[in-house]
């Protein structure tokens, strides 16, 4: 004791050390946490490295959530490339400033868009085009994937609320799903307390058609639902083409908070229609029209729609590749379900059923499970690659499960970061996956990321799944949200980047600067007006206050990226036109004044040269344009109003 | 030089333009011909203008007949270069303001008429007639071409944004204009012709060659 008293200060110092010690230890014990979840560093660089002037491999479309945009990126390098606006206007583009696409936008200035559908034609993707759904005001909407422009939105469409479960497309792209997540009366004007939500309360689940040659979406069929929470879709393919399947949460028909009402029953429900069959009850005239929709009633026309117990509270549904099984996934459960769709027919053959609800059939489940997966935690979306493996999220577990198909065994899981929602293989939902990268599109991002404050952006992560154990190889960072992406070999696309001067039919096109004018029609001002590098023509417009003015916008370049906006100052109006094309802008020249536009998009060494006024004459001529005038050094000096003596 | 030597010299010539032409120089003739019709298809000069922004150069193709640009999806390089040259004044290159493209195919034409002109008939005069003129014509096409150049890259507008010293684009090879590297150089159209005029001498020598031997046995 003596010996300790006499060292107490050395004993002190080495209790000190130890303790720094070990905290140092931990310190390193986190590091190399991170070390683990970065992977092989080396090697994910190589492989995702894109040099300067290369292209990427695969087209990344992600879904911008509440956003209402669709985010394009390229694969390896995860570079965001472009942004194609949908629900929401977007002055980057001029898109909702512009006559058609305010016209499509109506009265909306958002959307909720979720999943990304590429066109297919046998089950794989034409790379056509890209429909997407609206879970905010029910709509659909088209984008070209020849120029990568949005170019029609349907809806809000009759009787469906809160469209979810859509816009997944069926083999050939004859319909594009569509379902009611917020089950309502039906039609969408009908009110009904919500103490009769079991019964006087609707899901409906449809099939938006689409037309072959020009991708024109129009009504086709719908079926009236019980008011189950309609949740995701999925197409049948190969042996199990004209069904369509939809997960489906809250069984108990319950109301009020959800997180506890809707969740106590262990299965919930996967709608399993015979699309084909719907349609030849539309043929046939078995429905009645509701709110413009043709609409299908299960009890007075059977042989349409089944359910099938799934664990509880799924969210994908998904048809494997070879179109024999559907993958549905539990959240609250830790196996993801396979039903066999020849066990299915068989069953409904037999009519081996465990009960109904309101009449539709419930197939049962025993009956038609192929098998129970067990991959963890929170199982929620799967899709698949080229060597017969499935791989599903697990949002409570943060991981990827990846597993085989046929044996249904686990074989490999890789951490996340975090809280993965859907994931997207490459052409990882058609009837011939692409292998090499899978994205897994994480809820939370939690600073994984140089801090940008409090709205954090969510995190996609690429993960290289051509061997046997997947690897992370790269974080990128996106605007919300992307529910679901879609992936796809660039080679499929042929995408245009000047829209050719012979194919322009826009009756108010212009390509001669001798054609450029400004005609009035009474209080209506028409302008066909020319941009070129670097200037406008007519580059100054007088009106009178008070005008209806129509500007008539052609950019007769036929260069790649030559393209030329049009902003008025002060009039809150943008629009870029892209070589080649012709713009629509109509406003009131309400403001008297002068006000310049110019080129906002820039196009030249001249581009700030590029400019024009419009001249607002004031209404009676009276106001600050009559009262200037040269004085006789030839400045312009305001005169004092004065009243008429 | 004596009298002598000097008539000595030409005598060769005494009756040399009355010569019949041999079946080979014929052939080749009507050979020559044959390769003079396909430069109403084939651009007969190229020129390339390769900067930082066009990697891959603005083409522009100089037919008989017309001027044409390269003409992808992306780009259409002969209104890109009038777009580009309206910076520096310069005026844009219209297919109306060239009369080469009416009098080229003409005289092309011309010259195909009058050399078979020759091998139908099968005169040494004849021939030397079509290859002197074709050759004077080819020289003149060349000047006027140069000519072309010369006042594209000379009549400048003086209200041009942007003022560049005057200058004449190469006729043959590769210069720098601006930020523009420009290669002009003759395509498959003028080796067709080079090829048209080099078959013609090649009869001329031919029948040269033959003649007197014949004339001596």
């Amino acid at each position: 004791m003596a010996i300790i008293r006499k060292y107490r200060w050395m004993t002190a110092a080495v209790v000190l050390l130890v303790a720094a010690a070990l905290m140092g230890t931990s310190c390193r014990g986190r590091r190399k946490r991170a070390v683990i979840q970065r992977g092989d560093v080396g090697e994910a660089a190589v492989s995702t490295y894109v040099a300067p002037g290369d292209m990427d491999e695969f087209y990344l479309f992600s879904s911008g959530g509440h956003s209402g945009n669709i985010y394009v990126a390229g694969v390896p390098s995860m570079r965001h490339i472009a942004t194609i606006p949908v629900f929401t206007p977007y002055p980057g583009t001029g898109y909702g400033y512009d006559k058609e696409t305010k016209e499509m936008l109506g009265r909306y200035t958002w959307g909720d868009v979720h999943h990304p559908s590429i066109s297919q034609t046998n089950g794989d993707y034409d790379g056509r085009w890209m429909f997407v759904n609206d879970n905010a005001n029910n709509r659909v909407a088209r984008i070209d994937l020849r120029d990568f422009k949005t170019k029609q939105i349907l809806g809000p469409l009759p009787n469906v609320s809160g469209n979810h479960g859509s816009s997944f497309v069926t083999p050939n792209t004859e319909y594009i799903l569509s379902a009611s997540r917020f089950s309502a009366p039906v039609p969408r004007s009908a009110y009904a307390p919500i103490e009769q939500y079991a019964t006087a309360y609707k899901g409906i689940v449809a099939g938006v058609k689409v037309d072959p040659q020009t991708g024109r979406m129009s009504m086709g069929w719908e079926i009236v639902m019980p008011p189950f929470n309609y949740d995701l879709g999925s197409a049948g393919k190969g042996p199990s083409n004209g069904w369509a399947f939809w997960t489906s949460y809250n069984a108990e028909r319950a109301t009020g908070k959800l997180e506890v009402t809707s969740t106590q029953k262990d299965r919930d429900y996967v709608a399993a229609v015979n699309w084909k069959a719907a349609e030849k009850a539309i043929a046939d005239g078995k429905y009645k029209t509701i709110d413009g929709a043709k609409v299908i009633d299960p009890k007075a026309t059977p042989g349409v729609v089944w359910l099938m117990p799934c664990a509880k509270s799924p969210h994908g549904a998904d048809v494997t590749p070879d179109g024999k099984y559907i993958v549905c996934s539990g959240k609250l459960q830790s196996i993801t379900t396979v039903y066999s769709f020849d066990k299915i027919q068989n069953a409904i053959q037999k009519q081996d059923y465990s009960g109904d609800e309101d009449g539709i059939p419930v197939i049962r489940y025993d009956a038609i499970k192929e098998a129970e997966v067990n991959v963890g935690l929170g199982p929620l979306h799967t899709q698949y690659d080229d060597q017969g493996y499935a791989y599903t999220s697990l949002f409570v577990e943060s991981a990827v499960a990846k597993w085989k198909l046929g044996t249904w065994e686990v074989v490999d899981k890789i951490p996340v970061s975090y809280n993965i929602g859907h994931l997207c293989a490459a052409e990882g939902d058609t009837m011939h996956p692409k292998g090499k990268y899978l994205i897994a599109l994480n809820k939370l991002s939690h600073g994984r990321h140089i801090s940008v404050g409090p709205s954090q952006p969510e995190a996609s992560q690429l993960i290289g799944i051509s061997g046997e154990k997947m690897k992370l190889l790269y974080d990128a960072f996106t605007e919300p949200e992307p529910h679901y992406a879609q992936m796809i070999k660039v080679e499929t696309l042929k995408p245009i980047e000047v829209y050719p001067k012979e194919a322009n039919k826009n009756p108010n096109a212009i390509w001669d600067i001798k054609d450029a004018k400004v005609d009035r029609n009474g209080s209506n001002v028409t302008v066909k007006m020319i941009a070129v590098r670097s200037n406008f023509e007519p580059n100054r417009i007088e009106v009178n206050q008070g005008d209806h003015v129509t500007v008539h916008l052609t950019n007769i370049e036929q260069t790649t990226d030559e393209l030329h906006g049009w902003g008025l100052v002060d009039y809150d109006i943008n629009i870029v036109v892209d070589p080649g094309e012709t713009k629509t802008v109509e406003f009131v020249a309400d403001k008297p004044g002068v006000y310049a536009y110019y080129c906002t998009n820039f196009c030249s060494a001249l581009h700030q040269e590029m400019q024009g006024y419009l001249l607002v004459k004031p209404r009676g001529g009276g106001g600050p344009a009559a009262a200037v005038k040269r004085d006789t050094k030839g400045n312009l000096t305001a005169l004092r109003q004065e009243a008429p003596r | 030089m004596t009298a002598g030597a000097a008539s000595g010299r030409l005598r060769w010539l005494d009756g040399f333009f009355d010569r019949d032409l041999t079946p080979a120089s014929r052939i080749l003739i009507i050979a020559g011909v044959a390769l003079l019709l396909p430069v109403y298809l084939t651009p007969m000069y190229n020129m390339t203008l390769i900067s930082n922004q066009f990697p891959d150069g603005l083409e522009l193709h100089i037919y008989a007949s017309k001027i044409e640009g390269a003409k992808t999806a992306a780009r259409d390089d002969l209104r890109e270069i009038n777009t580009l040259n309206h910076y520096i004044g310069m005026r844009p290159l219209l297919e109306s303001d060239f009369s080469e493209f009416k009098w080229l195919p003409l005289a092309i034409g011309a010259f195909a008429v009058l050399a078979l002109r020759a091998a139908v008939i099968g005169k040494m005069s004849k021939l030397v007639d079509v290859v002197v003129l074709f050759v004077y014509f080819g020289l003149f096409s060349l000047w006027s071409f140069h000519d072309r150049l010369f006042q594209y890259g000379h009549n400048l507008d003086p209200t041009a944004p942007v003022k560049v010293q005057p200058f004449t684009p190469p006729l043959f090879g590769t210069q720098k204009i601006a930020n523009f590297t420009v290669t002009n150089m003759p395509d498959l159209g003028s080796y067709l012709m080079v090829a048209f005029s080099a078959l013609l001498i090649a009869a001329v020598w031919h029948s040269a060659r033959q003649a007197p031997r014949d004339a001596a046995a």
